[in-house]
């Protein structure tokens, strides 16, 4: 069911990974993506794969979690694989029927694409299994407050951001309990024509939007009720502080760094 | 008497997130038949696995094992059948007033007969007869159903699946947040609807006061398991057993209770305060007469 | 005395928004001229049906809303005033019926720092007033807990902490267990109960619950925006007609007693709680035989 969802979810267990400051994961994760799409050779891939493998060591998460976290796309995934292979003409021909052709180049592409996807997943998946949301919205906060400067409303932001992953939980638990209101009284929600289905959609959508509006409305008068007034004069209890881990951690993702340039000059 | 019976369960057993760590038995083979024509009371405290019984009833949820049988027919026989059995046995969920999407209210209630496909006049017919049994004025039938009260809302909720006329019809906490006006006037609609359509109504409750008052039969659940299912007199007889499982009787039964516990001769079966006037009267008159 | 609250003469109507979208159009007023104070320390229920003005009444208390006429005085800082805004509802804090929409943070301990951190409390002190509001409410073990994996009544205890960190004098509760089981109803009135003794913390709370109502130190009664009547549980449940006429109940032990008296019978007619129904009928058998 919805509640299924992974994306996004932190998972509580205690790891190197889980302590370290998410302000440097989040930029050694931007390092990393940034190094899988430099690169078009294999042996970026490999290296790629070691970080994700070191990571995933340092993570203390379990490998059934990490393929949890890639099942919900491999739709997509195989349909960009296909795509790349009939479309790819490029190298040897291995196979023609009609205009339908796999060339050897298709299936390298392919193949390059799909693992730099699955790689970039579990990149991603890591950061969020390990960082629980408000620390990671204190990260996103604290790494974009030089943009304070220019009138960014940085704070406000942050705050969006936390209130919207909590109340992500709360309004897919609503959307089960008015789809099967709706059930009961009779309601089809996963047959007929495509107009029928998004018809269908409706008895569901609005009932959930008008909730939506009435948690907010309840949420800004319970929030003013306990003073909030922006960002304005707060304090916090948690202040993010970098350790000898994160500066180690840092150094270990300029080596990767500096390893994808030596290969991407090389392969050149 | 299986004649009389419309819904019977056989060691239904329901099990969430089977071969996980968090496997958990919510029903555990529970054998039950529902006569035709009753006001019945459902109580357990949270997690006691009413919910998840009820949900059962119209289909919503599928059985790990065992069946629901409606009429004598295994609801699951047949899915393509399975949305007539949501027509026939009505459910109520909490809070049903976040369910409402419609123009006017009119519209809405008529969603669920529109759905089993019923003409325009027979439409028509249902909802101002529901509307009427449930005390909405046709005036506000025209209405949006967002412009209502909190009170209104809620009725209007109700009649949009009273209105498909279900054999059986569950409320899940149908008074949960009135005020103790709204909540009885709420009741005695439920009980006056149930009289006229002759059908059966379940009526989950946490209020021991309101079950006691309008309800001839009890359901009880506790630990995923059906505990009992008798009159209503003789569940509330047994009052060590009810409060062990943290149910508490009403302030009435309690008190007639601890009365008799002390030796005076109060009947075993009061639990309403008119009945408990009665029995001390009936008391006082027989003492007095003893003493004259 | 040592009044807390004091609202005097208070008269409030909501905007209407009118069809060519004039606002302030002259509508029937919620609150008709309400006096009520209230003391320092003391356990006040409001009862009233629903759209009584009860509610309404309550958001006056810490500044949610201010007065058409009269004014609402909390610690002697009137309401009206913006500039004591963020005193006053630090000093009056406010628990609502929905325990979901009032929790900010994923995590229980991080939502009770909401209001220390919006007030600009130390972080030191942070943690020892966060620490110290999930004991009183018994959620301190579940600190590091999501939101979403608490019952309801555990919830609302969180929601009471989140205020408790504010270090109020007063809380004002609206309906807080009108959504919840038994179980946490019981747990909520228990919290409430302590925070009332051990703290001294002004308790008002607004339910439709007359057990709960029963447990105060006095019952104000709101009914057409106006206070109807005020005293303490015994004086207000024993006027059952009146009770009634405006759609509220009484405990059934009351009840009881009211009709034997309606037969004749001499009983007490303040009987609130279970143990007194007990003895007065105990006697009243005894007497007879």
């Amino acid at each position: 069911m919805l509640k299924d969802i992974t994306l996004g979810q932190y998972f509580p267990v205690e790891s190197v990974l889980h302590r370290m400051d998410p302000r440097f994961k989040i930029i050694e994760i931007m390092l990393f993506i940034v190094i899988l799409f430099a690169g078009d050779s294999f042996w970026i891939l490999a290296l790629g794969t070691v970080f994700v493998l070191l990571a995933q060591c340092l993570s203390n998460i379990p490998m059934k979690m990490i393929w949890k976290s890639i099942k919900p796309i491999l739709p997509i995934l195989a349909l960009t694989a296909l795509l790349n292979l009939l479309f790819i003409d490029d190298g040897d021909v291995l196979f023609q029927w009609k205009i339908l052709k796999i060339t050897q180049g298709g299936i390298t592409t392919s193949l390059f694409m799909m693992i730099r996807i699955v790689l970039l997943i579990i990149g991603s998946s890591l950061l969020t299994y390990t960082t629980s949301p408000i620390l990671l919205t204190d990260a996103i906060e604290s790494l974009m407050s030089p943009l304070k400067k220019i009138k960014f409303p940085v704070h406000e932001m942050a705050m969006m951001m936390s209130i919207a992953l909590r109340f992500i939980p709360t309004l897919l638990e609503e959307t089960d309990k008015i789809m099967s209101a709706q059930k009961a009284r009779g309601a089809t929600l996963d047959n007929g024509k495509l107009i029928d289905r998004v018809k269908a959609l409706i008895p569901i959508m609005i009932p959930l939007f008008v909730s939506a509006f009435r948690r907010a409305e309840e949420l800004a008068t319970a929030m003013e009720c306990r003073c909030y007034r922006g960002g304005e004069g707060r304090t916090r209890l948690r202040r993010l502080k970098a350790q000898a881990r994160d500066y180690i951690g840092f150094v270990v993702c300029m080596l990767f760094l500096a390893a994808s340039v030596t290969i991407n000059i090389l392969v050149k | 008497m299986k004649s009389l019976s419309i819904l019977e369960t056989e060691d239904l057993t329901y099990t969430y997130s089977a071969g996980t760590p968090f496997e958990k038995t919510a029903v555990d083979h529970v054998n039950l038949s529902i006569e035709k024509n009753a006001m019945i009371g459902v109580i357990g405290h949270t997690g006691s696995g009413k919910s998840t019984l009820m949900q059962h009833f119209n289909g919503l949820l599928r059985p790990t094992s065992g069946k629901v049988l409606l009429d004598g027919q295994d609801i699951w026989a047949d899915k393509k059948r399975l949305r007539d059995v949501r027509f026939r046995v009505g459910l109520v969920f909490q809070y049903p007033e976040y369910q409402l999407f419609e123009e006017t209210v009119y519209k809405d209630i008529s969603f669920g007969p529109k759905n089993m496909g019923l003409s325009d006049a027979q439409i028509k017919e249902r909802v101002l007869e529901t509307a009427e049994m449930i005390g909405l004025s046709e005036e506000l039938l025209k209405r949006s159903p967002f412009a209502l009260s909190g009170g209104q809302k809620r009725r209007a909720a109700i009649a949009g699946v009273m209105a498909m006329r279900p054999e059986i019809l569950i409320l899940d906490e149908p008074c949960a947040g009135l005020d103790p006006k709204g909540r009885d006037k709420l009741l005695r609609r439920i009980c006056e609807y149930q009289k006229k359509t002759q059908s059966t109504v379940l009526l989950v409750s946490h209020s021991m006061e309101d079950v006691a008052e309008y309800t001839q039969k009890l359901l009880v659940m506790n630990k995923s398991k059906l505990f009992c299912y008798d009159d209503t007199a003789a569940v509330f007889r047994r009052t060590e057993e009810l409060s062990a499982m943290g149910l508490r009787i009403p302030q009435i039964a309690g008190v007639m209770h601890t009365l008799r516990q002390k030796g005076y001769a109060l009947p075993e079966d009061i639990y309403t305060v008119e009945q408990a006037r009665d029995a001390i009267l009936t008391l006082l008159r027989k003492g007095g007469a003893a003493a004259c | 005395m040592n009044v807390i609250v004091d609202a005097q003469h208070l008269v409030f109507r909501y905007p209407e928004v009118t069809e060519d979208n004039e606002t302030n159009v002259q509508t029937e007023p919620v609150l008709k001229d309400v006096s009520i104070s209230i003391e320092k320390g003391s356990f006040v229920a409001v009862l009233g049906h629903n759209g009584s003005g009860k509610s309404t009444f309550a958001k006056h208390i810490n500044a949610i809303l201010v007065p058409d006429e009269g004014k609402v005085l909390i610690e002697g800082m009137d309401t009206a005033d913006e500039e004591n805004l963020f005193e006053i509802r630090q000093k009056a804090g406010m628990v609502f019926q929905n325990p979901d929409n009032q929790i900010v943070a994923t995590i229980v301990e991080e939502d009770v720092v909401f209001a220390p951190e919006n007030l600009g409390v130390p972080p030191k002190e942070i943690r020892q007033r966060v620490d110290d509001a999930l004991k009183a409410v018994k959620m301190y073990d579940y600190r590091k807990h999501a939101p979403t994996q608490l019952s309801g009544g555990q919830k609302q205890r969180v929601a009471i902490a989140g205020v408790i960190a504010m270090q109020p004098d007063c809380i004002v509760l609206d309906e807080p267990t009108a959504m919840l089981d038994p179980q946490g109803r019981q747990e909520v009135m228990d919290t409430i109960r302590r925070l009332n003794r051990e703290k001294g913390i002004t308790v008002i709370l607004i339910t439709h619950y007359m057990e709960e109502a029963a447990q105060s130190d006095r019952i104000i009664v709101i009914d057409g925006g106006k206070v109807l009547m005020d005293g303490t549980p015994k004086e207000v449940f024993s006027q059952v007609e009146t009770m009634k006429s405006v759609g509220l109940d009484v405990p059934q032990v009351t009840e009881l007693a009211h009709l034997l008296h309606k037969e004749g019978i001499t009983i007490e007619k303040d009987i609130i709680s279970t143990q007194e129904c007990v003895e007065a009928l105990a006697a009243l058998l005894d007497r007879t035989e």
